[in-house]
């Protein structure tokens, strides 16, 4: 366990603030550098436009930085609601609360193995030679856009994941993301590094103690998969619906590897995802699984790309968005393809259902295609809950609303098949019948 | 006592186009009843509108149950009192597995009411139950996790309609075609079924076309439909005489009717443009 912050209590995000909160890390000079380099990033950044291509459908103009500040420690008794954490053994946990690692655990029989588990403000002191060609230069860079670089100047901790080669972890590991106290700025960063061959779960979700305390996450996934791994990542965004969210995810995988990347998107006021997936060595794959389901006035916005820099690898995402009351779902896909990434298999589709008549899904594919020698397909559909469908089910005994729910659970399953971790599947599904506002 | 279902002088529209124009019919628990007519002369049309499809609009007359009305109910309301349909064309419901549709189904008919959220008919209960009516119905019991109608061929869909009626036991049921688009095997396997289905707790309409089902669940009344006006209620024999001899002769016994349908058929071409 850390206990890195101080009481210092930064109010803003300005050079000052900064200043402040750099004399509250203990941490190598590289990664001090690395942080002043992010912050240089962020303060140019904050001059410049945010590409128009990914935020023209996104409005943030309500949202307001200084209204937020890194809680000094965590000020809630880890009194979080999880989606997750009793549903299995895990092999080992990692949670944080406002920013503060409160628990990290591995067991004993992985630990032998060289697995690392744990929070990255005490990994980067015992372990910053395994951590430093990695954190934030291939995957998340700083200066990839505003938000990346404000995470890298102010990132607080987060869940690291470390697997030697070839050492398969073949029980789940488990991370929790929690914010407690108002107006706090979360900063926490994912960082899963599998050697060559190695293979490992994590099961990863967000969650706020109080269902009405404001907050805001800018967060960083980074995935770096050397050649032959297994990854599976599974991040369930639950915030209550006063957070915002940020997240700039990114996995990179190389010759032969295979990433399994499922997110959930079922909380906040409005998050925006920039999910990028690298097919970098021959051979690589990727599958990503996306489950959204927006409800009241929620935004929940996606930016993907799965870039093929490598010939014979593979791509296939697959989105399923659910809204409903005056909520909004919006997807941009895009399938790139370097010039030698010859015989790449690239694949994209969004499936949006709208339940009520005052929301809305906005799902725009795209492709970028250089190389001659390449199977790239993409779709999008976007319809209501289908009338006949409901004048079955209810000519079977279901209500109106209970036949809507099946119709609803129904459209996820396509996605759920997809996702080979059983409790990953129940916890969506639990997830979503309770914000259908069914079960218990 | 048995319960009653009594259709009294139904006028139905769709888009404002009336298509039935004076429908009686009385249906007693434990009673076979065949409907046929001609294409388009309103069968379905009358399905739908006992079941309560809100396309369907009621412009007159009424639908009762043992003595209450349910022209304001909603399907799922109908369906509770003991009203089901086995679909000319089932729908497909993407995702959503048979077995789990059918638990919500049986519970929700069994207990009628049931709130939504409410437990559900206990799991070991209904998947032994599910298993005995499939096999009897020679179902693959695989069917029960797959999704509901997708991917099924017709035959498929339509035995699935036979299974829900075998596990909801409606008061009243009304089977809309559901031997066409079948192999002769298929038809035996359906007819069977529906015979042993069939007793004093069951009421059915059987719309058809064929006479096979008829054959092992002979009809007390035959009715005849054209234009929208049942226009002669008889006993087997008439269905099997519409069998083999078409409704020429039914056309030449009610002219009124025969003319409103020619006129009907008229008005559908031209407004497709053909026959001109
Ligand atoms: N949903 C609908 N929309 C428009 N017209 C309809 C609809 N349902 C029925 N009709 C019209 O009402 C008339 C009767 O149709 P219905 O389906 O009841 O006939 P049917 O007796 O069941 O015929 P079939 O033997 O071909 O199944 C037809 O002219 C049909 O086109
Ligand atoms: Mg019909």
């Amino acid at each position: 366990m850390s206990a890195t912050l101080s009481s210092v209590r930064p109010t803003s995000f300005d050079a000052a603030a900064f200043e402040q909160f750099l004399a509250t890390r203990t941490e190598p000079a590289w990664a001090t550098d690395l942080r002043r380099r992010a912050f240089e990033a962020y303060r140019e950044s904050l001059v410049t436009e945010l590409d128009p291509e990914e935020w023209k459908r996104v409005d943030i103009r309500a949202f307001r930085p200084e209204k937020f500040s890194i809680p000094a420690a965590s000020t809630s008794t880890g009194a979080v609601e999880t989606l997750l954490a009793d549903r299995a053994e895990f092999a080992g946990a990692v949670s944080h609360s406002d920013g503060t690692c409160t628990r990290a655990t591995l067991s004993d029989k992985w630990a032998q193995q060289g697995v690392l588990l744990g929070n990255l403000s005490d990994l980067i002191q015992t372990h910053g030679d395994i951590l430093k060609p990695h954190l934030m230069t291939r995957a998340v860079k700083p200066d990839a856009d505003r938000f990346s670089a404000w995470h890298g100047a102010f990132w607080t901790g987060g869940t690291v994941l470390y697997v030697p080669r070839n050492v398969e972890v073949n029980e789940p590991l488990y991370s929790l993301i929690g914010l407690g106290a108002e107006a706090a700025a979360d900063f926490s960063h994912t960082l899963i590094i599998l050697e060559e061959g190695a293979s490992a779960t994590l099961l990863e979700e967000t969650s706020s103690a109080s269902a009405d305390a404001t907050g805001v996450h800018v967060g960083a996934v980074e995935l770096l998969l050397a050649p032959r791994s297994n990854l599976r990542y599974v991040q369930l965004q639950n915030w209550n619906d006063k957070v915002w969210h940020f997240a700039h995810q990114v996995g990179r995988v190389e010759a032969d590897a295979y990433l399994q990347w499922t997110v959930g998107g079922l909380g906040a006021r409005l998050a925006h995802i920039h999910q990028e997936v690298f097919l970098d060595g021959r051979g690589a794959s990727a599958e990503v699984n996306g489950v959204t389901f927006a409800t009241d006035k929620q935004l929940i916005s996606y930016y993907t790309q799965q870039t093929h820099n490598a010939p014979n690898t593979r791509s296939d995402l697959l989105y399923k968005d659910v809204v409903r009351d005056k909520a909004r779902c919006i997807w941009r896909g895009m399938i790139k393809v370097a010039k030698d990434a010859q015989r790449t298999d690239g694949y994209q589709r969004n499936d949006g259902l709208i339940m009520s008549d005052t929301c809305r899904v906005d799902a725009i594919p795209g492709l970028e295609i250089e190389a001659d020698d390449v199977r790239c397909t993409h779709g999008a559909t976007c319809g209501r809950v289908d009338e006949e469908q409901l004048f079955y089910c209810m000519c079977r005994g279901l209500t109106r609303s209970e036949a809507m729910h099946v119709i609803v659970e129904g459209f996820f399953q396509r996605v759920y098949d997809r996702i080979p971790v059983e409790i990953v599947r129940e916890t969506l599904g639990h997830a979503v019948e309770r914000k259908l506002g069914i079960g218990g | 006592m048995s319960s009653l279902l009594k259709i009294t002088d139904l006028h139905v529209s769709v888009d404002d186009k009336p298509i039935l124009k004076g429908v009686s019919l009385e249906i007693r628990q434990g009673e076979v009843h065949a409907l046929m007519g001609p294409n388009g002369s309103g069968k379905s049309t009358l399905a739908y509108t006992l079941v309560g499809h809100p396309k369907y609009e009621i412009t007159g007359g009424s639908i009762e149950i043992d003595g209450v009305n349910v022209n304001e109910l909603d399907p799922c309301e109908r369906a509770r009192k003991g009203l089901f349909l086995a679909f000319q064309y089932p729908v497909t419901i993407p995702g959503v597995k048979v077995a789990d549709f059918l638990r919500h189904a049986v519970t929700n008919i069994r207990t009628p009411n049931r709130k939504e959220g409410e437990g559900l008919i206990p799991m070991r209960e209904f998947r032994k139950e599910l298993k005995e009516r499939m096999e009897e119905l020679g179902m693959d019991i695989e069917f029960a996790r797959r999704y509901l109608n997708e991917g099924f061929s017709g035959g498929e869909k339509k035995r699935m309609e036979i299974l829900q009626l075998a596990m909801l036991q409606p008061k009243f049921a009304i089977l809309d075609e559901t031997d066409s688009g079948l192999d002769s095997d298929a038809v035996r396997v359906v007819s069977e079924g529906l015979r042993k289905l069939s007793g004093p707790q069951m009421g059915s309409l059987i719309i058809t076309h064929h006479e096979r089902l008829l054959e092992y669940n002979v009809p007390q009344f035959t009715h005849v439909i054209l234009a929208g006006r049942i226009v002669e209620t008889g006993d087997a024999s008439l269905a099997h005489e519409l069998h083999n001899h078409g409704y020429t002769a039914v056309r030449e016994r009610h002219p009124a009717e025969a003319a409103e349908e020619e006129e009907r058929q008229a008005k559908a071409k031209k407004a497709v443009g053909v026959g001109v």
